[in-house]
């Protein structure tokens, strides 16, 4: 059982990179389920490569981020992006072509931030910390490089993968207290935003956050 | 001297057998019946027994194309190991010398297009070049994960086996593995990139600069892409099976084994997507090189095993 650990981090990497190189939204959602399904075992496979954490820790953690990460949230976005009935490609401010150069770039970026950072992760022979900042930084890449309101959602569910691959990376020492209070935190934020979407569709038959620096009181 | 026999044998009968079990895994999925696996190699006699037609505007260039081309890829095949045992030419650069014969085979292709004067095979001849351009480095990033660890440009050594240097669970190999199935399915124009059974016009690449060529070079220029097809699947197999360094009729088994997968995973991937579009096509190979790039970073990262 080793290296199982790192073939899920390569696999929620990979995902990163569907999420900036599919044209539709519901690839993009269906893309942040499955990271959501993947980072829910990864606590498992991890504890069992080295059993560091409690047992009952891991798996509370890993059901609470199933259900979470890839139930309840993609299927929220779903049903926002049903009933938004917007067009359903992205949209993105820069081409396709050139999101996945630049997510390739900044994939690079934290391979080498990791190697030069001092941190107490363990060591090189994991691959928790890159991913982490890989997914942090293309988390906020999908922030601002997209129009719709919901690809500015998954690019926040993006950044919080990239914290709990990070917490993964410190099992042992993070409080599980933190990491239940980051993924309500994550609930709370996508169920207002999935209302915020709703509401601008309604209001302006769009959610084109582009336009939204045009309001004026 | 056997070895050396097995190898021939495998290149040069092997590859019209894997457009058989493509074109026999997508009518299985059309629920249809399907021509005999053996049909490509009735193409091929029948093709070898017509006459040829030259147009007055062509010259020698277009003569040459089909035998070039083949001429390359039968020499690129010399330098692969096909499971059996080490290549029967290998040297350090082997593996570049591979990819640039191939290169130097569409080269000649894309030229004996351009001479037909045809405005529809030029334009066949430009898309080959722009997407062959986008694959090369993908070819080349997914080459360096096998080539990096073993410290060798060399097929002998990158390929003694990657599976037992690093592990089934590495995670580089399955990064490499990805993107030599996305530059086999583009350099080989199978579907998500090229149809190649179509004939309509604004979809073919690879099709379209072979139109003018009939009877025996049409007859090459099949065989020649039946054997690209296959070096590619034997670049896969050697990436992905456990195939023993020096294997015999074990590691050839296996081989024969791996490469008939592929051809069945390629007429899987054929009958369940669709083309994408021309637009798209650079999309997809720039993606194939980001994960060879992720791949590369792993291993750097990670140290050389």
């Amino acid at each position: 059982m080793t290296g199982y650990a790192d073939l899920l981090l390569l696999a929620v990497l990979v995902l990163d990179l569907y999420v900036v190189y599919t044209s539709r939204l519901a690839g993009c959602v269906r893309a942040s389920a499955l990271q959501g399904a993947a980072l829910a075992l990864l606590p498992v496979v991890h504890y069992l490569e080295s059993p560091s954490a409690d047992l009952v820790h891991v798996l509370v953690m890993a059901a609470s981020a199933l259900a979470l990460k890839a139930i309840v949230i993609p299927h929220l976005l779903m049903r926002a992006l049903r009933d938004a009935n917007v067009r359903r490609d992205v949209e993105p401010f820069v081409s396709l072509h050139l999101s996945v150069l630049l997510a390739g770039v900044l994939i690079g970026l934290s391979f080498w931030l990791a190697t030069v950072l001092a941190l107490p992760a363990s060591g090189h022979t994991h691959l928790f910390v890159p991913t982490a900042f890989a997914t942090f930084l293309i988390g906020f890449l999908v922030l601002v490089s997209r129009r719709k309101a919901i690809t500015q959602v998954i690019g926040y569910l993006l950044i919080e993968n990239g914290a709990y691959v990070f917490g993964q990376s410190l099992a042992a020492q993070m409080p599980f207290v933190v990491e239940l209070g980051l993924l309500l935190d994550l609930l709370v934020g996508v169920i207002v935003m999935g209302i915020v979407i709703l509401q601008i569709n309604r209001e302006f038959d769009h959610m084109d956050v582009d336009q939204l620096n045009l309001l004026k009181g | 001297m056997t070895a050396l026999m097995l190898h021939l044998a495998l290149l040069l009968a092997m590859p019209p057998l894997l457009l058989g079990i493509i074109t026999r895994t997508k009518a299985w999925f059309a629920g249809r019946k399907g021509p005999p696996l053996w049909q490509p190699y009735l193409d091929l006699w029948k093709l070898l027994h017509k006459g040829a037609v030259y147009s007055r505007t062509t010259t020698w260039i277009f003569r040459a194309g089909p035998i070039v081309t083949l001429a390359a890829v039968l020499t690129a095949g010399l330098l692969t190991p096909l499971g059996a045992a080490a290549a029967p030419f290998g040297f350090s650069g082997d593996v570049i010398l591979f990819a640039y014969l191939l290169a130097l085979g569409r080269f000649f292709t894309m030229a004996a297009a351009l001479d037909t004067g045809s405005s529809f095979e030029g334009m066949g001849a430009s898309r080959e070049a722009a997407f062959s351009a986008l694959a090369e480095p993908a070819l080349f990033l997914a080459l360096a994960i096998v080539c990096i660890p073993a410290g060798s440009v060399s097929f002998a050594e990158a390929w003694a086996s990657p599976w037992q240097t690093w592990g089934p669970a590495h995670p580089a190999l399955p990064a490499a593995a990805v993107t030599l199935f996305a530059v086999l399915l583009a350099e080989n124009s199978r579907i998500p990139v090229d149809d190649p059974t179509t004939h309509l016009e604004l979809t073919m690449i690879h099709e379209v600069m072979v139109l003018d060529h009939g009877g025996p070079d049409f007859a090459f220029v099949l065989y020649g892409s039946a054997i690209k097809l296959f070096l590619f699947a034997s670049l896969l197999v050697h990436m992905v099976f456990p195939i023993p360094p020096a294997g015999g009729a074990l590691g050839a088994t296996v081989f024969v084994a791996g490469a008939a997968a592929v051809a069945v995973l390629v007429g899987i991937v054929e009958s369940v997507t669709a083309r994408i579009r021309l637009l798209r096509v650079p999309q997809l190979l720039v993606g194939a090189s980001v994960i060879a790039a992720l791949g590369l970073a792993v291993i750097l990262y990670r140290g050389i095993p």
